[in-house]
């Protein structure tokens, strides 16, 4: 086995016991780059000469005797929605093309600290908003397991380079399915956390009340050592929870006797791919052959998520893209006759199409005359769908659901039509509204191409998740690989 | 029809975002499909149900009156498109 198909715990006891470097495993990654990335095309930015810098720093520990975190000397790749000092950030977005941060983000900061070796910002669309990763203001990228269709999004990017082994780890940010979705679609682990759980400093605001932070990992045991990591208050986060941080390693127990576990049936039904179905009822069979009670639940008020999220997440996006106007960073329109024309073509020749149409929305929402029958109401829908999950969760561990509706679907398929593509995020989106942490684990094909399982938790129910993943996981014994 | 290209005109307007008379055109019949899917919650019935507007209580977050690390002028104004000493430049207002 090459060293960049390694998970992080296996490199850490390497790196640990000298059997390999730092350098040697940075270097196997930027091999791996560069045998696949024209195809796969998941990074906006390679930052090759930071990586060996770091790498040698964490060589020169290990060299030295001083003992080691379990993420030190591990290639991560970042999204570039996170801010890191002196690297561009471009979110995705032409306005954004030449934007270098002056900061760095906590959750990056926080990882920086345990010794990451940074191998670069990876593709995504813009500004966030999307499900396939064809809105990057640069390229589309491609699914590892077949080059001709998504990789999901909007952190497709971030999910393509673990899937294809360009990087052993790396971190998304997820506002309606944004880590789930693309996980699923690529055949790999990507985790939600519980909203406030990680803080959002230095990560470009999309939809504030919504976006959450977290990793893409190669298996559950990853993604728990990332968690230990990324989570901690931050007083520079008004949203940040103050929480005794504890060591999600420890809820790695392949333990499922006795776990409840709920299927809502909103999240079974018509608009799910029935084969995709299919593979997650054979999920659920294991789970109940593994000493788990398996039974159907309801939250009715689901089937309003969709139009809920679709009038939030673009009412806060269209706030919070306000702040792209060409004056104190980012692209400006040249030439421009007055301040009211250098703001309306900056932002007309600086955002993509789907960032237009959800600013239209939002504003539109916001509005005088429709701020109650669109916002007001779709914030009280959000109400509801939280006390669906609470009464749920008074019967349930955990709730499980396929991650997306489909598997991967082909480049250009859903382009021309906004409301299909919004549905591929139907399963993820709920957990968004309610802030609550879900996670997706591989569990199984349908011709050839991943479907993902989504384990979805109460508030702060982060060890439970993880129990429940790590189980499955090991129940499962998911090793394919995409053949690239 | 949810919204016209008047409205979509307004809007556009409202968020200082220019639009050519072919993309007013494509996002009028966009925003139409998307608001008619998404106004169907107006039909729910939620009158007696309190809003969420964050899914865990904000609280404001106090800090010690005190001086601390701050960006330098050189460091804030280092990515704007146009400066002007320690100041960002933009075309005449008045």
């Amino acid at each position: 086995m090459e060293l960049y198909q390694m998970t992080i715990h296996e490199l850490h006891k390497k790196l640990k016991n000298k059997e390999i470097s730092s350098k040697e495993l940075t270097e196997s990654v930027f091999s791996r780059i560069d045998a696949v990335e024209d195809d796969v095309k998941s990074y906006l930015t390679v930052t090759k000469d930071v990586a060996l810098e770091q790498a040698a720093a964490v060589d020169a520990k290990i060299a030295a005797g001083v003992a080691i975190g379990p993420l030190a000397g591990i290639p991560t790749a970042i999204k570039d929605v996170m801010c890191t000092k002196g690297i561009r950030t471009t979110c995705g977005s032409k306005i954004l093309e030449n934007f270098v941060p002056v900061y760095t983000s906590t959750a990056v900061q926080n990882l920086l600290n345990e010794g990451i070796v940074m191998t670069g910002k990876t593709n995504m669309d813009e500004f966030a908003m999307g499900s396939s990763t064809e809105n990057s203001g640069y390229f589309p990228t491609r699914n590892p397991w077949d080059i001709e269709r998504v990789p999901g999004g909007s952190s497709g990017g971030s999910a393509a380079v673990v899937a294809a082994d360009e990087a052993i780890f790396s971190l998304g940010s997820d506002t309606g399915g944004s880590i789930r979705q693309p996980a699923a679609l690529c055949g790999i682990v990507g985790m939600k956390p519980t909203y406030g759980l990680v803080s959002r400093f230095g990560l470009v605001a999309f939809a504030s009340s919504l976006d959450q932070i977290g990793p893409f990992t190669k298996d559950v045991t990853d993604c728990a050592i990332v968690l230990n990591h990324l989570v901690g208050h931050d007083a520079n986060d008004s949203t940040s929870v103050p929480i005794d941080k504890p060591d999600y390693t420890k809820a790695l127990v392949n333990d499922l006797k006795g776990m409840r576990v709920g299927v809502p049936k909103e999240l079974m039904a018509e608009g799910i791919d029935p084969e995709v179905r299919k593979v997650v009822e054979d999920a659920l069979k294991l789970f109940e052959e593994n000493g788990a009670t398996v039974a159907e639940t309801s939250l009715p008020n689901l089937e309003h998520g969709l139009s809920a999220y679709y009038i939030i997440a673009p009412a806060e996006a269209s706030s919070n893209l306000a702040r792209f106007d060409g004056v104190r960073y980012g692209y400006r329109a040249s030439d421009s006759e007055d301040l009211m024309d250098m703001y309306m073509r900056t932002r007309a020749e600086g955002f993509g199409d789907e960032v237009k149409r959800r600013i239209m929305l939002g504003t539109y929402a916001l509005s005088a005359g429709y701020y109650e029958a669109y916002y007001g109401q779709a914030q009280k829908v959000r109400t509801l769908i939280t006390r669906d999950f609470n009464n749920a969760f008074e019967d349930f561990d955990v709730l499980v659901s396929p991650t997306s509706p489909t598997t991967a679907f082909k480049l250009g398929e859903k382009t021309a039509d906004p409301l299909q593509m919004y549905l591929s995020d139907i399963c993820t989106i709920p957990v968004n509204l309610a802030g609550l942490p879900g996670i997706s684990v591989p569990c199984g094909t349908v011709d050839g191409l991943p479907v993902g399982l989504h384990i979805m938790g109460k508030m702060l129910g982060e060890e439970m998740l993880l129990r429940a993943a790590y189980s499955f996981e090991q129940q499962f014994g998911w090793n394919e690989k995409p053949k690239l | 029809m949810a919204i016209s290209e008047k409205e979509v005109r307004h809007v556009a307007w409202l968020a200082r975002l220019g639009l050519t008379d072919a993309e007013v055109e494509k996002f009028a019949h966009q925003l139409d499909v998307i608001l008619e899917h998404a106004g169907r919650i107006a039909r729910h019935d939620v009158s007696d149900v309190p809003p969420t507007s964050h899914a865990i209580p904000l609280i404001n977050v106090y800090r010690e009156d005190k001086i601390g690390e701050c960006l330098t002028p050189e460091e804030a104004l280092a990515n704007a498109p146009k400066r002007e000493d320690q100041a960002f430049a933009v075309p005449r207002i008045v």
